[in-house]
Protein backbone atom coordinates (compact mmCIF):
# COMPACT_ATOMS: atom_id res chain seq x y z
CA UNK A 1 0.00 0.00 0.00
CA UNK A 2 2.80 2.76 1.20
CA UNK A 3 4.10 2.27 -2.88
CA UNK A 4 0.91 2.53 -4.13
CA UNK A 5 0.54 6.32 -2.12
CA UNK A 6 4.07 7.07 -3.39
CA UNK A 7 3.14 5.91 -6.90
CA UNK A 8 -0.20 8.47 -6.59
CA UNK A 9 1.23 11.24 -5.42
CA UNK A 10 4.26 11.01 -8.17
CA UNK A 11 1.18 11.08 -10.60
CA UNK A 12 -0.37 14.28 -8.71
CA UNK A 13 3.01 15.71 -9.05
CA UNK A 14 3.22 14.81 -12.99
CA UNK A 15 -0.32 16.33 -13.62
CA UNK A 16 1.01 19.58 -11.91
CA UNK A 17 3.50 19.90 -13.70
CA UNK A 18 1.45 19.84 -16.56
CA UNK A 19 -0.73 22.14 -15.63
CA UNK A 20 1.91 24.79 -14.33
CA UNK A 21 3.56 23.72 -18.27
CA UNK A 22 0.15 24.70 -19.98
CA UNK A 23 0.11 27.74 -17.36
CA UNK A 24 2.92 28.84 -19.03
CA UNK A 25 2.73 27.86 -22.62
CA UNK A 26 -0.77 29.35 -22.95
CA UNK A 27 -1.39 32.15 -20.72
CA UNK A 28 1.97 33.56 -20.47
CA UNK A 29 3.79 33.29 -23.54
CA UNK A 30 0.85 33.20 -25.57
CA UNK A 31 1.76 30.09 -28.28
CA UNK A 32 -0.41 31.16 -31.12
CA UNK A 33 1.51 33.57 -33.84
CA UNK A 34 4.62 31.90 -34.01
CA UNK A 35 4.81 28.90 -36.15
CA UNK A 36 6.14 29.69 -39.49
CA UNK A 37 4.47 27.38 -41.61
CA UNK A 38 0.98 29.79 -41.52
CA UNK A 39 3.08 33.02 -42.49
CA UNK A 40 4.12 34.86 -45.73
CA UNK A 41 7.05 37.61 -45.50
CA UNK A 42 6.68 41.12 -47.11
CA UNK A 43 9.78 43.50 -47.47
CA UNK A 44 9.51 47.23 -46.66
CA UNK A 45 12.89 49.70 -46.95
CA UNK A 46 13.16 52.53 -44.43
CA UNK A 47 15.38 56.09 -44.21
CA UNK A 48 15.76 55.17 -40.84
CA UNK A 49 14.48 52.43 -38.68
CA UNK A 50 14.76 53.90 -35.03
CA UNK A 51 14.53 51.77 -32.52
CA UNK A 52 12.80 49.13 -34.01
CA UNK A 53 14.03 45.07 -33.53
CA UNK A 54 13.39 41.99 -34.76
CA UNK A 55 10.29 40.26 -33.25
CA UNK A 56 8.68 43.93 -32.96
CA UNK A 57 5.05 43.24 -33.81
CA UNK A 58 2.98 44.57 -37.22
CA UNK A 59 -0.35 46.07 -36.58
CA UNK A 60 -3.22 47.52 -38.56
CA UNK A 61 -5.34 49.65 -36.56
CA UNK A 62 -4.16 48.18 -33.58
CA UNK A 63 -4.36 44.24 -33.99
CA UNK A 64 -0.87 42.74 -34.32
CA UNK A 65 -1.22 40.88 -37.74
CA UNK A 66 2.42 39.43 -37.74
CA UNK A 67 6.23 40.21 -36.49
CA UNK A 68 9.11 41.84 -37.77
CA UNK A 69 11.31 38.54 -39.24
CA UNK A 70 15.02 40.41 -39.53
CA UNK A 71 15.68 44.25 -40.41
CA UNK A 72 18.79 43.66 -42.81
CA UNK A 73 21.38 47.00 -44.67
CA UNK A 74 20.80 46.93 -47.95
CA UNK A 75 24.28 46.56 -49.23
CA UNK A 76 23.84 49.05 -52.47
CA UNK A 77 22.32 51.52 -51.61
CA UNK A 78 22.40 51.46 -47.47
CA UNK A 79 19.24 51.88 -46.56
CA UNK A 80 17.73 49.68 -44.01
CA UNK A 81 15.23 46.20 -45.10
CA UNK A 82 12.73 45.26 -42.68
CA UNK A 83 11.39 41.76 -43.48
CA UNK A 84 8.06 41.23 -42.02
CA UNK A 85 6.09 37.74 -41.24
CA UNK A 86 2.56 38.06 -41.56
CA UNK A 87 0.19 35.89 -40.70
CA UNK A 88 -1.73 33.90 -43.74
CA UNK A 89 -5.06 34.36 -41.84
CA UNK A 90 -4.93 38.10 -43.25
CA UNK A 91 -3.74 37.68 -47.17
CA UNK A 92 -5.52 40.73 -49.24
CA UNK A 93 -3.65 43.05 -48.58
CA UNK A 94 -3.63 45.73 -51.73
CA UNK A 95 -0.29 46.91 -53.19
CA UNK A 96 -1.23 50.61 -52.57
CA UNK A 97 -0.64 49.45 -48.61
CA UNK A 98 1.57 51.96 -46.40
CA UNK A 99 4.02 50.56 -43.82
CA UNK A 100 5.43 53.54 -41.26
CA UNK A 101 7.37 53.07 -37.64
CA UNK A 102 5.20 54.30 -34.81
CA UNK A 103 6.02 54.31 -31.01
CA UNK A 104 3.25 52.81 -28.96
CA UNK A 105 3.42 55.93 -25.77
CA UNK A 106 5.75 58.35 -25.18
CA UNK A 107 8.61 55.69 -24.39
CA UNK A 108 6.80 52.67 -25.31
CA UNK A 109 8.13 50.30 -28.03
CA UNK A 110 8.33 50.74 -31.55
CA UNK A 111 6.18 48.99 -33.97
CA UNK A 112 5.03 48.88 -37.43
CA UNK A 113 1.56 50.20 -38.38
CA UNK A 114 0.14 48.88 -41.56
CA UNK A 115 -2.60 51.32 -43.38
CA UNK A 116 -4.21 48.75 -45.69
CA UNK A 117 -4.32 50.72 -49.38
CA UNK A 118 -7.91 50.87 -51.65
CA UNK A 119 -8.63 47.88 -52.97
CA UNK A 120 -9.55 48.97 -56.73
CA UNK A 121 -9.84 47.62 -59.84
CA UNK A 122 -6.35 46.85 -61.54
CA UNK A 123 -4.45 46.98 -58.15
CA UNK A 124 -3.11 43.73 -56.80
CA UNK A 125 -2.86 41.78 -53.40
CA UNK A 126 0.16 41.85 -52.15
CA UNK A 127 1.97 38.08 -52.33
CA UNK A 128 4.67 36.48 -50.59
CA UNK A 129 8.22 38.33 -51.34
CA UNK A 130 6.68 41.75 -52.31
CA UNK A 131 8.52 44.99 -50.98
CA UNK A 132 5.57 47.50 -49.71
CA UNK A 133 6.92 50.77 -51.47
CA UNK A 134 4.95 53.73 -49.60
CA UNK A 135 6.95 53.56 -46.47
CA UNK A 136 7.75 56.39 -43.62
CA UNK A 137 10.59 56.08 -41.16
CA UNK A 138 10.54 56.23 -37.67
CA UNK A 139 10.30 59.55 -35.65
CA UNK A 140 13.90 60.05 -34.19
CA UNK A 141 13.58 62.82 -31.31
CA UNK A 142 16.62 64.50 -31.53
CA UNK A 143 16.02 65.07 -35.39
CA UNK A 144 12.12 66.98 -33.51
CA UNK A 145 14.27 69.20 -31.35
CA UNK A 146 16.97 70.08 -33.64
CA UNK A 147 14.33 71.00 -35.99
CA UNK A 148 12.59 72.51 -33.20
CA UNK A 149 15.05 74.97 -32.17
CA UNK A 150 16.72 75.84 -35.33
CA UNK A 151 13.73 77.04 -36.31
CA UNK A 152 13.83 75.07 -39.60
CA UNK A 153 9.99 75.99 -41.02
CA UNK A 154 10.23 73.99 -44.21
CA UNK B 1 59.45 23.54 -2.92
CA UNK B 2 56.92 22.43 0.64
CA UNK B 3 54.15 24.95 -0.67
CA UNK B 4 54.76 23.47 -4.41
CA UNK B 5 54.48 20.00 -3.41
CA UNK B 6 50.90 20.84 -1.45
CA UNK B 7 49.41 22.72 -4.37
CA UNK B 8 50.57 19.73 -6.65
CA UNK B 9 49.07 16.98 -3.62
CA UNK B 10 45.66 18.94 -4.02
CA UNK B 11 45.35 19.43 -7.50
CA UNK B 12 45.91 15.47 -7.94
CA UNK B 13 43.52 15.05 -5.43
CA UNK B 14 40.81 16.93 -6.92
CA UNK B 15 41.68 15.98 -10.37
CA UNK B 16 41.50 11.87 -8.77
CA UNK B 17 38.04 12.38 -6.83
CA UNK B 18 36.37 14.47 -10.28
CA UNK B 19 37.38 11.02 -11.73
CA UNK B 20 36.24 8.98 -9.12
CA UNK B 21 32.96 11.04 -9.55
CA UNK B 22 33.37 10.20 -13.70
CA UNK B 23 33.23 6.60 -13.00
CA UNK B 24 30.65 6.27 -10.47
CA UNK B 25 28.53 8.09 -12.98
CA UNK B 26 29.25 5.87 -15.91
CA UNK B 27 28.79 2.84 -13.23
CA UNK B 28 25.27 3.91 -12.51
CA UNK B 29 24.15 5.47 -15.75
CA UNK B 30 25.73 3.10 -18.71
CA UNK B 31 24.78 -0.32 -18.89
CA UNK B 32 21.62 -2.31 -19.87
CA UNK B 33 18.52 -0.90 -19.65
CA UNK B 34 15.98 -2.68 -17.11
CA UNK B 35 13.20 -0.84 -17.35
CA UNK B 36 11.17 -3.53 -14.93
CA UNK B 37 13.56 -3.22 -11.82
CA UNK B 38 14.43 0.12 -12.39
CA UNK B 39 10.89 1.75 -12.51
CA UNK B 40 9.62 1.42 -9.70
CA UNK B 41 12.64 2.18 -7.60
CA UNK B 42 12.58 5.37 -9.53
CA UNK B 43 9.22 5.99 -8.96
CA UNK B 44 9.94 5.66 -4.97
CA UNK B 45 12.69 8.16 -5.40
CA UNK B 46 10.57 10.53 -7.57
CA UNK B 47 8.46 10.63 -4.43
CA UNK B 48 10.73 10.98 -1.80
CA UNK B 49 13.01 13.33 -3.93
CA UNK B 50 9.96 15.01 -5.93
CA UNK B 51 7.08 14.99 -4.37
CA UNK B 52 8.62 15.86 -0.79
CA UNK B 53 10.35 18.95 -2.00
CA UNK B 54 6.55 20.33 -3.69
CA UNK B 55 5.38 22.06 -0.28
CA UNK B 56 8.42 24.51 0.19
CA UNK B 57 8.46 25.17 -3.70
CA UNK B 58 4.66 26.27 -3.64
CA UNK B 59 5.30 28.59 -1.20
CA UNK B 60 8.52 30.13 -1.81
CA UNK B 61 7.48 30.40 -5.68
CA UNK B 62 4.22 32.71 -4.22
CA UNK B 63 5.95 34.55 -2.31
CA UNK B 64 9.05 35.31 -4.13
CA UNK B 65 6.31 36.16 -6.93
CA UNK B 66 4.22 38.40 -4.37
CA UNK B 67 7.22 40.40 -3.24
CA UNK B 68 8.78 41.33 -6.76
CA UNK B 69 5.04 42.51 -7.77
CA UNK B 70 5.26 44.83 -4.64
CA UNK B 71 8.45 46.00 -5.29
CA UNK B 72 8.23 46.08 -9.15
CA UNK B 73 5.27 48.18 -8.32
CA UNK B 74 6.55 50.57 -6.36
CA UNK B 75 9.65 51.44 -8.55
CA UNK B 76 7.03 51.50 -12.30
CA UNK B 77 4.52 53.42 -10.52
CA UNK B 78 6.65 56.62 -10.22
CA UNK B 79 7.26 56.22 -13.88
CA UNK B 80 3.75 55.47 -14.70
CA UNK B 81 4.77 52.05 -16.42
CA UNK B 82 3.18 49.48 -13.51
CA UNK B 83 1.47 47.47 -16.74
CA UNK B 84 4.63 46.33 -17.04
CA UNK B 85 4.75 44.42 -13.82
CA UNK B 86 3.62 41.32 -15.50
CA UNK B 87 6.50 40.76 -18.26
CA UNK B 88 8.61 41.67 -15.26
CA UNK B 89 7.48 39.17 -12.58
CA UNK B 90 7.13 36.71 -15.26
CA UNK B 91 10.61 37.29 -17.36
CA UNK B 92 12.90 36.99 -13.69
CA UNK B 93 11.08 33.81 -12.70
CA UNK B 94 11.31 32.00 -15.82
CA UNK B 95 14.73 33.04 -16.77
CA UNK B 96 16.46 33.31 -13.57
CA UNK B 97 14.79 32.72 -10.62
CA UNK B 98 13.02 29.55 -11.02
CA UNK B 99 16.12 27.75 -11.88
CA UNK B 100 18.41 29.11 -9.70
CA UNK B 101 15.93 29.27 -6.39
CA UNK B 102 14.38 25.94 -6.85
CA UNK B 103 18.07 24.58 -7.82
CA UNK B 104 19.65 26.47 -4.23
CA UNK B 105 16.15 25.06 -2.30
CA UNK B 106 16.66 21.61 -3.97
CA UNK B 107 20.13 21.22 -3.41
CA UNK B 108 18.98 22.30 0.48
CA UNK B 109 16.08 20.18 0.48
CA UNK B 110 16.83 16.69 -1.51
CA UNK B 111 20.29 17.39 -2.19
CA UNK B 112 21.65 17.04 1.41
CA UNK B 113 18.65 14.57 2.04
CA UNK B 114 20.22 12.11 -0.77
CA UNK B 115 23.85 12.97 0.69
CA UNK B 116 23.25 11.39 4.43
CA UNK B 117 21.22 8.33 3.18
CA UNK B 118 23.46 7.22 0.59
CA UNK B 119 26.35 8.36 2.98
CA UNK B 120 24.74 6.16 6.40
CA UNK B 121 23.93 3.31 4.16
CA UNK B 122 27.57 2.97 3.11
CA UNK B 123 28.62 3.55 7.04
CA UNK B 124 26.18 0.72 7.84
CA UNK B 125 27.81 -1.42 5.42
CA UNK B 126 24.22 -1.60 3.21
CA UNK B 127 26.49 -1.17 -0.02
CA UNK B 128 28.50 -3.96 0.61
CA UNK B 129 25.85 -5.89 1.83
CA UNK B 130 24.24 -5.53 -1.79
CA UNK B 131 27.90 -6.05 -3.28
CA UNK B 132 27.59 -9.30 -1.56
CA UNK B 133 24.43 -10.37 -2.80
CA UNK B 134 25.89 -9.67 -6.04
CA UNK B 135 23.64 -6.50 -6.31
CA UNK B 136 25.39 -3.42 -7.77
CA UNK B 137 24.46 -0.94 -6.04
CA UNK B 138 25.36 2.01 -8.50
CA UNK B 139 22.55 0.49 -10.50
CA UNK B 140 20.07 -0.21 -7.62
CA UNK B 141 21.20 2.98 -4.94
CA UNK B 142 22.53 5.44 -7.23
CA UNK B 143 21.27 4.90 -10.87
CA UNK B 144 17.26 5.88 -9.30
CA UNK B 145 18.01 8.55 -7.21
CA UNK B 146 20.32 10.12 -9.77
CA UNK B 147 17.15 9.72 -12.55
CA UNK B 148 14.77 10.50 -9.77
CA UNK B 149 16.84 14.42 -9.36
CA UNK B 150 17.00 14.98 -12.83
CA UNK B 151 13.33 14.14 -13.63
CA UNK B 152 11.67 15.86 -11.04
CA UNK B 153 13.85 19.01 -10.57
CA UNK B 154 12.92 20.83 -13.88
CA UNK B 155 9.15 19.75 -13.29
CA UNK B 156 9.78 21.85 -9.53
CA UNK B 157 10.70 24.68 -11.76
CA UNK B 158 8.31 24.81 -13.24
CA UNK B 159 5.78 25.11 -11.14
CA UNK B 160 7.56 27.24 -9.37
CA UNK B 161 7.14 30.11 -11.74
CA UNK B 162 3.68 29.62 -12.49
CA UNK B 163 2.94 29.53 -8.26
CA UNK B 164 5.52 32.84 -8.82
CA UNK B 165 3.51 34.65 -11.45
CA UNK B 166 0.27 33.75 -9.84
CA UNK B 167 1.44 35.11 -7.11
CA UNK B 168 2.48 38.48 -8.75
CA UNK B 169 -1.23 38.50 -10.08
CA UNK B 170 -2.30 38.29 -6.80
CA UNK B 171 -0.42 41.05 -5.58
CA UNK B 172 0.09 42.99 -8.37
CA UNK B 173 -3.68 42.95 -9.66
CA UNK B 174 -5.88 42.18 -6.66
CA UNK B 175 -4.22 44.15 -4.14
CA UNK B 176 -2.65 46.90 -5.68
CA UNK B 177 -4.77 47.08 -8.40
CA UNK B 178 -2.67 47.27 -12.03
CA UNK B 179 -5.09 46.64 -14.83
CA UNK B 180 -5.60 42.91 -15.31
CA UNK B 181 -5.43 43.11 -19.00
CA UNK B 182 -2.69 44.93 -19.20
CA UNK B 183 -0.89 42.23 -16.79
CA UNK B 184 -1.64 39.46 -18.82
CA UNK B 185 -1.28 40.71 -22.59
CA UNK B 186 1.99 42.61 -22.02
CA UNK B 187 3.20 39.39 -20.84
CA UNK B 188 2.33 37.14 -23.32
CA UNK B 189 3.40 39.74 -26.14
CA UNK B 190 7.04 40.12 -24.40
CA UNK B 191 7.42 36.18 -23.20
CA UNK B 192 8.26 33.89 -25.91
CA UNK B 193 8.47 29.81 -25.42
CA UNK B 194 11.46 28.75 -27.03
CA UNK B 195 13.51 31.92 -25.87
CA UNK B 196 12.35 32.36 -22.27
CA UNK B 197 10.46 29.05 -21.38
CA UNK B 198 12.58 26.59 -22.46
CA UNK B 199 15.70 28.48 -21.93
CA UNK B 200 15.09 28.36 -18.41
CA UNK B 201 14.13 24.65 -18.79
CA UNK B 202 17.10 23.72 -20.05
CA UNK B 203 18.86 25.58 -17.25
CA UNK B 204 17.02 23.59 -14.98
CA UNK B 205 17.73 20.23 -16.41
CA UNK B 206 21.38 21.19 -16.29
CA UNK B 207 20.93 22.18 -12.54
CA UNK B 208 19.59 19.40 -11.72
CA UNK B 209 22.10 17.32 -12.97
CA UNK B 210 25.04 18.79 -11.62
CA UNK B 211 23.42 18.94 -8.21
CA UNK B 212 22.07 15.32 -8.64
CA UNK B 213 25.68 14.17 -9.22
CA UNK B 214 27.16 15.87 -6.57
CA UNK B 215 24.87 14.85 -3.60
CA UNK B 216 25.15 11.25 -4.87
CA UNK B 217 29.19 11.11 -4.96
CA UNK B 218 28.80 13.03 -1.88
CA UNK B 219 27.24 9.92 -0.24
CA UNK B 220 28.43 7.25 -2.29
CA UNK B 221 32.29 8.83 -1.62
CA UNK B 222 32.12 9.81 2.31
CA UNK B 223 34.17 8.89 4.88
CA UNK B 224 31.89 5.77 6.59
CA UNK B 225 31.61 8.07 10.27
CA UNK B 226 29.15 9.85 11.53
CA UNK B 227 31.43 12.63 11.26
CA UNK B 228 32.49 12.02 7.65
CA UNK B 229 28.54 11.76 7.06
CA UNK B 230 28.10 15.42 8.70
CA UNK B 231 30.95 16.45 6.58
CA UNK B 232 29.93 15.34 3.29
CA UNK B 233 26.57 17.20 3.83
CA UNK B 234 27.71 20.01 3.72
CA UNK B 235 29.93 19.73 0.75
CA UNK B 236 27.13 18.93 -1.09
CA UNK B 237 24.70 21.76 -0.11
CA UNK B 238 28.08 24.73 -0.24
CA UNK B 239 29.17 22.98 -3.53
CA UNK B 240 26.07 22.51 -5.44
CA UNK B 241 24.81 26.03 -4.62
CA UNK B 242 27.96 27.55 -5.47
CA UNK B 243 28.16 25.15 -8.99
CA UNK B 244 24.12 26.52 -9.61
CA UNK B 245 25.34 29.99 -9.02
CA UNK B 246 28.45 29.94 -11.45
CA UNK B 247 26.76 27.84 -14.29
CA UNK B 248 23.78 30.36 -14.22
CA UNK B 249 26.29 32.54 -14.73
CA UNK B 250 27.65 30.96 -17.65
CA UNK B 251 24.27 29.66 -19.05
CA UNK B 252 22.95 33.04 -19.04
CA UNK B 253 25.79 34.70 -20.77
CA UNK B 254 25.61 32.16 -23.69
CA UNK B 255 21.55 32.49 -23.63
CA UNK B 256 20.90 35.82 -23.18
CA UNK B 257 24.20 37.58 -23.73
CA UNK B 258 25.47 38.46 -27.28
CA UNK B 259 23.10 37.91 -30.06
Amino acid sequence: MKSRKAELLVGLFVVLTIAAGLILALKVANQSISSSADTYTLYAKFDNIGGLKARSAVKVGGVTVGRVDSITLDNEDFTPIVAMSISKEFQKFPETSSVAILTSGLLGEQYIGFQPGFAIDGIENLVDGNYIQDTKSALVLEDLIGQFLFGNND
Amino acid sequence: MNWLANIGASTIERVVMFGRATLMLFGALVAKPQPLKMLPLTIKQLYVVGVQSLLIIVVSGLFIGMVMALQGYTILVGYGAEGSLGPMVALSLLRELGPVVTALLFAGRAGSALTAEIGLMKATEQLSSLEMMAVDPLRRVIAPRLWAGVISMPMLAIIFSAVGIIGGHLVGVDWLGVDEGSYWSIMQATVEWDKDVMNGVIKSIVFAFVITWIATFKGYDSIPTSEGISKATTETVVFSSLAVLGLDFILTALMFGIE
